[in-house]
């Protein structure tokens, strides 16, 4: 798979990014090196599971569960959004 | 304040389409030991004296953060020439602000970089005159800067500070390009600004000396995007391309009025740095307005939002929602009109002439610099 997260990488959340509630647009935004990223319900979701300890695998298992979808779609969808930040120098993975 | 001011502004402001803004650049000081050529700050900058004090940038914060501004950038001048930049750092954090530290590097020691650290300091963006001591020196104006900036960078690694590196080019250094990528990898910053010289402020005096050939801009472009390919997930490019060989003009600001707002060391509030040349605006002050007050209400903010200041070709434009017609401060500049059409436009019956303008400056190989001079005390 080339755009998306092998199960085995730990996703961590570099020093310099956080979540945020934006009080004033009402939603969740990633604050990063001059970007701020907004977040859909998804990509909160996403990112809220991320404790630097916790596989990819384990991680799409457990939103899978959580939101009753197929784990293999959470899996696709995950790893592309994380790529994406990844590319963005936004996330990190061990 | 009382916040439910701040709401009564943001209810009208959305009733008129005006969103909040998402950054704020504060420029603490228009003091700095460095005085390159290039300086956005305005050629009348503001003395000391005038400066806010620590309860006046503590409040713009607070201010800031009810407003919706999400990023703060702390800039200059040199914002490490503050001697209350860690409390200054401290009370944005406390403020829920993301902060950001634009420096020279010069007046950070490893104590006072430690001391950021613990007041929460989010991200350094460290500018870079040159890769070598002879360009950086020449072109910051200040023997010994370069040396001093590279001990900086190698204190950041160690604490671990995000780090941005910010490389200015221009005619005289846009060959060391390949080596400013290099250098942002070993000094592990995740990204690097490539900031072709753009021509306001100070930099206006020194288009003979600073404009890139053609040539130059074309390679430097070529560069970039070989780099992006290269280092992607390792290394983030920003990019500023070349501005008077393009065929369309910049997004002013990502829209005047609609992104982004400045303070300035006295506490006038501006849409964009240079927006004091623009000598028909009235600017208001934060020492008698509150910001939502004036990022809603402003005169000066209002002035360019939405398109009905817009004359043809820009009204009937196209593009007029990419670029908005340019930049209100190069309109100013090149055309004498705020409201023209930006020049750098193709539509811009000033554009053919601009560009002769550029190849003739980019050629002026004996130019000498203009340095920046400092704010009187």
């Amino acid at each position: 798979m080339t755009d998306g997260l092998s199960p085995d990488v730990i996703p961590v959340i570099p020093r310099g990014v956080r979540l945020h509630w934006d009080h004033v647009r009402e939603k969740w935004v990633l604050l990063a090196p001059e970007r701020a990223v907004a977040l859909d319900p998804i990509g909160h979701a996403i990112m809220t599971e991320i404790d630097g300890a916790r596989s990819f695998g384990t991680i799409t298992t457990a939103l899978a569960d959580k939101y009753g979808a197929p784990h293999e779609q959470v899996a696709a969808d995950a790893g592309e959004f994380l790529r994406g930040l990844m590319n963005r120098r936004i996330l990190e993975v061990a | 304040m009382d916040g439910s001011e701040v709401r009564d502004w943001r209810a009208e402001g959305k009733a008129n389409g005006i969103p909040a803004p998402i950054a704020m650049l504060a420029e603490l000081t228009h003091r700095c030991p460095l005085s390159c050529p290039y300086c956005s700050n305005p050629v009348e900058l503001a003395q000391k004296s005038l400066e806010l004090d620590t309860s006046d940038w503590v409040r713009v914060f607070q201010q800031a953060a009810e407003l919706g501004v999400l990023q703060l950038h702390l800039s200059g001048g040199e914002p490490a020439a503050r001697r209350d930049l860690v409390d200054l750092v401290k009370a944005a954090r406390d403020a829920g602000l993301y902060t950001n530290l634009i420096t020279s590097g010069i007046g950070l020691t490893e104590r006072r970089l430690q001391e950021l650290d613990m007041a929460g300091l989010d991200h350094i963006q460290l500018s870079l005159q040159g890769t070598d001591a002879d360009m950086a020196d020449r072109i910051g104006g200040y023997k010994g800067g370069f040396q001093r900036k590279m001990q900086v960078a190698a204190w950041i690694k160690d604490i671990g500070f995000p780090l941005t590196l910010n490389a200015v080019v221009h005619r005289q250094n846009l060959h060391q390009l390949p080596r400013a990528i290099e250098m942002a990898l070993e000094m592990n910053a995740r990204r690097i600004e490539v900031a072709i010289v753009q021509f306001h402020g100070w930099a206006m005096s020194n288009r003979d000396a600073l404009m890139p050939t053609k040539e130059q801009a074309q390679e430097a472009s070529r560069v970039v995007a070989e780099a992006r390919d290269r280092l992607k997930g390792q290394l983030v490019l920003d990019y500023v391309p070349a501005d008077y060989h393009a065929d369309y003009p910049k997004r002013c600001m990502g829209g005047w009025g609609t992104t982004g707002l400045n303070v300035a060391p006295d506490g006038e509030v501006l849409p964009c740095h240079a927006a004091q040349t623009i000598k028909s605006l009235k600017f208001d002050n934060v020492r008698n307005k509150s910001l939502s007050e004036i990022w809603y209400r402003g005169s000066a903010f209002n002035a360019y939002r939405g398109d009905d200041w817009m004359q043809e070709p820009c009204r009937s434009c196209d593009r007029k929602k990419l670029d908005f017609g340019g930049c209100r401060c190069q309109a100013m500049a090149l055309a004498g009109d705020p409201n023209a059409t930006d020049p750098v436009c193709v539509k811009s019956p000033l554009h053919a002439e601009l560009q002769k303008r550029a190849v003739a400056f980019s050629h002026h190989d004996n130019a000498e610099l203009t340095y920046r001079q400092q704010p009187p005390a």
